[in-house]
């Protein structure tokens, strides 16, 4: 593999609060040298980074590829290509595709279509129960063999009681998270958003905060019954902000994350049925958003993962109540990130990188997320300046299912390199016409 | 433009009250005086729409809404075609976006539509050049059937402003309690809703409608009571425990009223469950004002068409004579 010496950067890595100009030298995958002018081996290939910020390549830990099954919507290799565009160079694929990954074929299967596609690394979810039915715990020790990095059934919650307390049990032996989908089904009935005056108005059945937050309660009681690692789902509600803040203080074993989506819109973007803003948990209110956006500053969200939910085209142009729930957010995540929360002085620079890169290697204990010497040479090079119009015709993702669509964002990746290999581009032009 | 005064300027649908002004809503009003009158002569009939197409597509079966806008447009000389969701495409699995592009390519004029999806009128206006008017979608609007129950307090009452109005019964999954209460407050009058908390939808007080838990306090506050019809499902799904028990805890029965000092005119959108949400007596009663209801629909709903079409509000006069 040849040396790659990124030139004149910006070095920006909350993991050792490095911000400084610097050179960033790449060998044989890893980081080999950080800072200060570096003189590069020969042969080694040099990226110019002057006025781009050199940071850890981003983890999104939620995101859905559905492959296999439904490969209209998205595939492991596009959406590798999605999360690579992203800045991504690591992406926590969901098992609830058709069939689910609940067994170690399945898992071996997403993680040699991630290595096929030689974009970002797909590591694979596996379902905690069987057919992700809720009922019977999956194969967990063989799910890890095989190279699953965690269970989930989302998608949906897992609401039996008794089996959530025996994963939190089971899976400590594995060192891997519960990752769960927080919410009372009973609850939510056939809401399809946020339950108050906005669907009053529209007359859509709404989704009330308790639906979320009342599992979330119960799930964070069974995390300290058990001291199994309980990992929450797109936090979406002040309610269970406020539960995991009291849970961390009393030591409860939980990390949580929040979406771009969450933490840039409101109900208010389903105004006009708009579909492309539908979504599980629902968009809530302007209170929220606010408690989601503190929330994240102050670290009791740990972090930001897209819930990268691709679908049809067509399957979203329909009645609001029939449209499916999700939109995709691989490829808008930094745009979305500066705009909503470092333009708006929620977080600086230097904490959104944290919370997209950092964040995610420390809630899951992963050797990524950092520029550290020896580290894995994951790096994003992105411009935090300049703005683009989103534009989902040009997504490398197959689906265009994006409420920011036509939206000016600011903050545009230039490169991405995974394990010290470009696995995207930019254009070259892109940056010579600005 | 004929004088000062401007056209209603609706837009080019009806998909319902909340995006329309006060004065527009008294513009609908207006406009329909003089079509009520048509309704008493001996040929029903002026050629205000001669010539063009209006189909009436109902995905939800609804006798009383399609009629209704049946007479409207027949009687303004409009060539109608009735589409039910039964035996149809629709059934077939036909999308509602290929159900837009058919209609585009038949080059209707306007289209009536009821559906059971909350958006599904908007969904179909931003999709077609057709005027769209919506005859009901889901729990989120049914303009028309708000506009003939302000038309009737209107009739009763000689002007809106103020008026204190009370919805009763099941608003949460109620497009008609929707309309109206979108209607009744861009028009300036009071409204309030009652019945049981588990029918009624979060938010209202912000729109700033009031809540009264109970019938007895609510008959004391209203001028004018707007009864709801309480579907079997509701018990079903557990809103309520039954229907005897809705009736003696919300039930609008005469004793009830007599307690009042005032004598409070009757509303209800039909069709009536009798001895559930209104005694007979009371649905029949002197102060029932639902036979004046099912009347001005039809004139409301000529109102709303020849606006749409882009009939000038104070040309409906001249033409109910045939001289548009
Ligand atoms: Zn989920």
């Amino acid at each position: 593999m040849r040396p790659t010496l990124i030139r004149g950067g910006r070095l920006l890595d909350p993991s050792r609060s490095l911000d400084e100009a610097g050179d960033l030298l790449i060998e044989d995958g890893k980081i080999a040298s950080v800072g200060g002018r570096i003189t590069g081996p020969d042969g080694a290939e040099e990226v110019d980074a002057s006025d781009l910020v050199v940071a850890p390549a981003f983890i999104d830990l939620h995101v859905h590829f559905r492959e296999p099954g439904e490969e209209h919507k998205e595939t492991i290799r596009t959406g590798a290509a999605a999360a690579a565009a992203g800045g991504f160079a690591e992406v926590w694929a969901m098992p609830n595709t058709d069939p689910p990954v609940d067994n170690p074929a399945a898992v071996g299967f997403v993680r040699a279509e991630g290595e096929r596609a030689r974009r970002s690394r797909v590591e694979p979810i596996g379902a905690a129960s069987r057919e992700q039915a809720g009922e019977q715990m999956t194969e967990v020790g063989e799910l890890v063999s095989a190279g699953a990095v965690g269970i989930s059934d989302d998608g949906r919650p897992i609401e039996n009681s008794r089996l959530m307390r025996r994963l939190l049990e089971y899976t400590q032996a594995f060192g891997i998270p519960v990752i769960q989908h927080a919410e009372d089904t009973e609850l939510s009935g056939h809401g399809v958003m946020n339950e108050g005056v906005v669907s009053t108005a529209l007359g859509l059945e709404g989704i009330p905060n308790a639906s979320e937050a009342a599992m979330v309660a119960r799930d964070l009681l069974l995390a300290e019954l058990t001291g199994g690692h309980l990992h929450v789902c797109h936090v979406s509600t002040r309610q269970s902000v406020e539960l995991i803040r009291r849970a961390k203080e009393e030591g409860v074993p939980v990390t949580a994350e929040v979406t771009p989506h969450h933490l840039a819109l409101t109900e208010e973007a389903v105004r006009d049925y708009r579909t492309e803003a539908k979504m599980h948990p629902p968009l809530r209110t302007e209170e929220d958003r606010a408690a989601v956006r503190e929330g994240l500053a102050e670290g009791v969200l740990d972090l930001i993962a897209t819930d990268h939910a691709p679908h049809h085209y067509e399957e979203k142009e329909r009645e609001f109540d029939d449209a499916p729930f999700g939109i995709v957010g691989l490829e808008t995540a930094l745009g979305v990130g500066v705009e909503s929360l470092v333009r708006t002085g929620v977080l600086t620079l230097s904490e959104l990188v944290d919370r997209m890169a950092c964040a995610p290697a420390r809630a899951m204990d992963l050797p990524g997320g950092t520029l550290r010497r020896g580290a894995p040479a994951d790096v994003v090079l992105f411009d935090p300046n300049e703005s683009w119009t989103v534009d989902p015709s040009s997504f490398e993702s197959k689906a265009a299912n994006t409420p920011f669509a036509g939206d000016e964002l600011t903050g545009r990746v230039h490169r991405t390199i995974v394990d010290g290999r470009t696995r995207y581009r930019a254009e070259p032009d892109d940056r010579d016409a600005n | 433009m004929s004088d000062g005064r401007p056209a209603a300027n609706l837009g080019k649908d009806l998909v319902g009250l909340e995006p329309l002004s006060g004065d527009q809503i008294l513009t609908i009003l207006d406009t329909a005086e003089p079509f009520k009158e048509i309704s008493e002569r001996q040929i029903k009939k002026v050629p205000v729409l001669r010539g063009q197409t209006i189909v009436n597509l109902f995905f939800e079966p609804s006798t009383r809404t399609r009629i209704s806008f049946e007479f409207a447009e027949k009687r303004l000389s409009a060539d109608t075609v009735n589409v039910s969701a039964t035996g149809s495409s629709v059934e077939k699995g036909e999308t509602l976006v290929d159900t837009a592009r058919n209609l585009e390519a038949m080059r209707i004029d306007m289209v009536v539509m009821r559906h059971g999806a909350a958006g599904a009128a908007q969904f179909l206006g931003d999709r077609i050049s057709s005027n769209v008017i919506n005859a009901g979608d889901g729990q989120h609007e049914h303009p028309t059937q708000a506009l003939l129950d302000l038309l009737t307090l209107r009739d009763e009452f000689g002007g809106l402003d103020d008026l204190r109005v009370c919805i009763v019964g099941d608003i949460l999954h109620s497009r008609v309690a929707r309309s109206n209460i979108w209607g009744l407050l861009r028009v300036g009058a009071d409204v309030a809703v009652c019945g049981p908390q588990t029918l009624i939808p979060r938010g209202l007080e912000e729109l700033g409608v009031k809540v009264f838990p109970h019938i007895e306090t609510a008959i004391e506050w209203c001028e004018a009571l707007y009864v709801l019809r309480l579907q079997l499902e509701r018990m079903n799904a557990g809103f309520v425990p039954s229907l005897q028990e809705y009736n003696r805890v919300y039930g609008v029965t005469s004793e009830r009223l007599d307690r009042s000092d005032d004598e409070i005119p009757i509303l209800h959108p039909g069709p009536m469950n009798r001895g559930v949400e209104i005694d007979s007596d009371v649905a029949d009663g002197p102060h029932s004002l639902i036979l004046p209801q099912v009347t001005n629909g039809v004139a409301v709903r000529m109102a709303v068409l020849y606006l749409l079409s882009g009939g000038e509000p104070e040309k409906a006069d001249a033409a109910k004579e045939g001289e548009a």
